[in-house]
């Protein structure tokens, strides 16, 4: 079983100019690997994250989008799957951290850890959809799986992290908003 | 014909969908964000549908065009979100959370089923009408009706201030627009 931090390790070699979109756990772990213009943490309710991802897409065509959405986030927006694969933006990356709980909210379990996103990505009619468990064979294929036309799905199945300092203040401080805004209409 | 497209049988006063989606237009909205409402349905939704100029993006659920919208307002692009008062209430805390919280131009124009047009919001026979008013309010969020064909000049100013001042709207539609 993988860790997140080590999978967004693997993820922050790859990553240059796109636009990170996250929140909660995934959130932490990847803002602790640096300070970005380009992540966007202001999601304001859970399950959001996706959606927010696609509008950026849509948006910005000729911008790279990815999304770290967890698995409990995704159980609460479903049928953003369907949405996404039907706008079919091909610079999407919907990465799901798959732990098997709801780690920011106490660590409770999903209402099933056996749950296939990947499968489900597929039949809802992504372009492609990836399921990684093992570490080694993520960072053989990270590269790939960032570059591909999208949408692309993507499962990282990762035990649950240690405890975590959730600063929301900090993840959701106005000033990334504005800066974010900012960097993203200027031009490309 | 599609029951969408009928008008309602006492209603003598006409809305006419093509004006507000013309007022929808010159907002510099760009984007659709919708799921049906049968009140808006045939005046609106099936038009825009047919209409190269603005690009319809159907979704499962109404709180996704939330954040679909919030997501594109950071690009510059303008989007309306166009629901049944029934996935407003089921998108409160989205709305809450976005739209209010971190003050977003979330622009959303809501059907309000099974409203009767000759009276107020406020005073509907149903009780799912005459709570959107005060929930709007609680929210802080500005709110119009348009119900008939004087108040669609409403459109236009209420988007622009959303936008520019960074804040949510609501239009309330509160007769079904006609397809002409």
């Amino acid at each position: 079983m993988m860790k997140r931090d080590e999978c967004f390790r693997v993820l922050a070699r790859h990553v240059t100019d796109e636009v990170i979109v996250s929140t909660y756990s995934s959130a932490v772990d990847w803002l602790n690997l640096g300070e970005r213009t380009l992540n966007y943490f202001s999601v304001g309710a859970m399950g959001l994250d996706s959606s927010h991802a696609l509008g950026l897409a849509l948006g910005r065509p000729g911008k790279r989008i990815i999304c770290l959405q967890g698995d409990g986030s995704l159980l609460m927006n479903l049928g953003c799957l369907v949405t996404t694969a039907a706008a079919a933006p091909k610079n999407l990356v919907h990465i799901v951290v798959q732990n098997g709980t709801y780690e920011a909210n106490g660590g409770h379990p999903i209402p099933s850890t056996e749950a296939d996103f990947a499968a489900m990505a597929r039949a809802a009619g992504y372009v492609q959809a990836y399921d990684f468990s093992e570490l080694q064979n993520f960072e053989q294929q990270a590269g790939h799986v960032l570059k591909q036309d999208g949408p692309v799905f993507a499962t990282l199945r990762v035990e649950r992290s240690g405890p975590l300092t959730y600063d929301y203040p900090n993840l959701y401080d106005p000033a990334r908003r504005k800066a974010l805004k900012a960097a993203l209409q200027q031009r490309p | 014909m599609d029951a969408d497209l009928l008008t309602e049988p006492d209603d003598k006063i006409e809305l006419k969908g093509s004006g507000i989606i013309a007022a929808i237009k010159a907002s510099g909205i760009e984007f659709i964000l919708s799921v049906p409402d049968i009140v808006t349905s045939g005046g609106l939704l099936r038009p825009i549908a047919r209409d190269p100029e603005l690009k319809l993006i159907r979704v499962c659920k109404e709180d996704e065009c939330i954040g679909i919208a919030s997501g594109l307002s950071y690009c510059d692009k303008r989007a309306l979100t166009l629901i049944q008062h029934t996935g407003f209430l089921d998108s409160i805390n989205a709305i809450r959370g976005v739209a209010v919280e971190y003050g977003q131009p979330i622009c959303m124009m809501i059907g309000l089923l099974q409203h009767d047009p000759y009276t107020t919001p406020r005073n509907s026979p149903r009780y799912g009408v005459r709570i959107i008013e005060p929930i709007l309010d609680a929210m802080g969020i500005p709110h119009h009706l348009i119900n008939e064909e004087p108040d669609v000049a409403k459109i236009k100013p209420a988007i622009d201030d959303a936008y520019a001042k960074s804040h949510p709207v609501a239009l309330l539609i509160g007769r079904r627009p006609s397809a002409s």
